[in-house]
């Protein structure tokens, strides 16, 4: 599905990846890994053209990324380690902006995801009343909204509890048996029931 | 349209609930009126003479004051790289953001604008250019404002950069806007402004989303 071909980026005159290269199929689970500040948020950026400060190409379904950027919006799903969750609408109303702005989250109802979510009975709440890890379960509601195929998760597991993490893992190998593929990075020991994770490391590719 | 309706919706439901982003260019164009005549002379011939530009002056650097909150919450909470990379054109949820932005500004500043003519005792045959000039002239402010508001919504302290950005661009609709008011009370015909006026609103309107979009890009991606 997705293809990078030689990447480059450095910031602020190191580098952080060179010569990076690698593809994703449907059907697979990538972790990046790599210390903190090893560039992860930043591959995941350039990954989802969030960012444009690389050397090297894209290409998503064998095509360049640039020609295909609408196409590719529409199929890839991004959550990143902001959530894009507003604090003073509530679960629903934010989620009903999410479909809006992504008309491909509509897999089952926003009630049904809240729900999945634990979100149950928080549904008309501001969201500065929830706590952290019900904030996080908020953006991550979108996950069992999406029908696109690729997944691009950073750090989706943050102020989870074991039970949000383990129920957010079932969804993930859902995902990948139906042919979804999904990259992440997270600091969390990864178990994917059913399925082998592929691991990056970006301090093995860093000079390289 | 559907999702230019409820991306309106949206900034306007965010915006009753944080109040005091309504109230507070408000209580600054109320403010000035009050203080003014205060600090300078109560006389209302004095008075009626400085107050179409007081009045706009007023009403223009209240419109700077909200600008800089236009894209900042969304920017910080990580709507904004949702808006970036959903397959929605990013030139409409700029206008929605604009237009709610003038609604909660421009257009409630119109409405109030009659009080502060009566405060500082502008004659009533003005009243009538007073309002269609705001009208006319404060969406421009809007869509000026957001082009700084999106290329300083990066820095972390971009307040006093998106003034020195922005005025410039501002004074050619307080000097048309100002015009039209002193005009309008005089009793000279004002028509000539208002077309002026309403040509940089559709100047600004056919340039000014585009040049947001692209600032906004920048700030997200730099």
């Amino acid at each position: 599905m997705l293809e990078v071909k030689n990447l480059f980026c450095e910031r602020d005159e190191r580098v952080l990846f060179s010569h990076l290269s690698f593809s994703i199929n449907s059907g697979e689970v990538v972790q990046i890994e790599g210390q903190n500040g090893s560039g992860k948020t930043t591959l995941l950026r350039i990954l989802c053209g969030l960012s444009e400060a690389y050397e090297g190409e894209l290409f998503w379904q064998k095509k360049g990324m640039a020609e295909v950027l609408d196409d590719y919006f529409r199929q890839m799903l991004y959550v990143g380690h902001l959530a894009g969750v507003k604090s003073s609408l509530t679960a629903e109303e934010n989620l009903a902006w999410m479909q809006q702005l992504d008309p491909a989250l509509n897999k089952v109802n926003i009630a049904e995801a809240l729900k999945s979510v634990g979100l149950y009975g928080f549904e008309d709440v501001p969201c500065y009343t929830l706590s952290a890890g019900q904030q996080r379960r908020v953006g991550l509601a979108r996950l069992y909204l999406s029908t696109a195929p690729l997944w691009i998760l950073d750090e989706p597991f943050t102020a989870l509890d074991k039970q949000g993490v383990a129920e957010k893992e079932a969804l993930l190998a859902q995902h990948v048996l139906k042919g979804g593929s999904v990259i992440l990075t997270t600091h969390h020991d990864l178990n994917v029931p059913g399925h082998k994770v592929r691991h990056i490391n970006l301090d093995e590719v860093a000079h390289s | 349209m559907n999702f230019f309706i409820a991306a309106v919706r949206r900034e306007l439901i965010l915006a009753l609930r944080r109040r005091s982003d309504i109230v507070n260019p408000l209580a600054f164009f109320l403010m000035v009126a009050v203080m003014f005549p205060l600090a300078v002379s109560p006389e209302p011939k004095f008075l009626a003479q400085v107050a179409p530009g007081v009045i706009w002056v007023a009403a223009l650097l209240a419109c700077l004051l909200s600008a800089d909150g236009i894209f900042r919450s969304d920017f910080d909470d990580g709507s904004l790289e949702q808006i970036l990379v959903s397959p929605q054109p990013l030139v409409l949820v700029v206008l929605a953001k604009v237009l709610s932005h003038w609604i909660i500004s421009g257009f409630c500043l119109a409405l109030m604008s009659p009080l502060l003519a009566m405060m500082l005792f502008l004659p009533s045959e003005g009243l009538g250019a007073l309002i269609l000039s705001l009208l006319l002239g404060t969406p421009t402010l809007s869509l000026l404002g957001a082009i700084g508001a999106g290329l300083t919504v990066g820095l972390r302290k971009g307040g006093i950069l998106i003034s020195l950005l922005i005025l410039p661009l501002y004074i050619p609709v307080l000097i048309f806007g100002a015009g039209t008011v002193q005009a309008g009370a005089m009793g000279l015909p004002i028509a000539g402004y208002l077309a002026l006026l309403g040509a940089l609103l559709v100047l600004s309107m056919m340039l000014a989303p585009f040049a947001i979009a692209a600032a906004l890009k920048i700030s997200v991606r730099g």
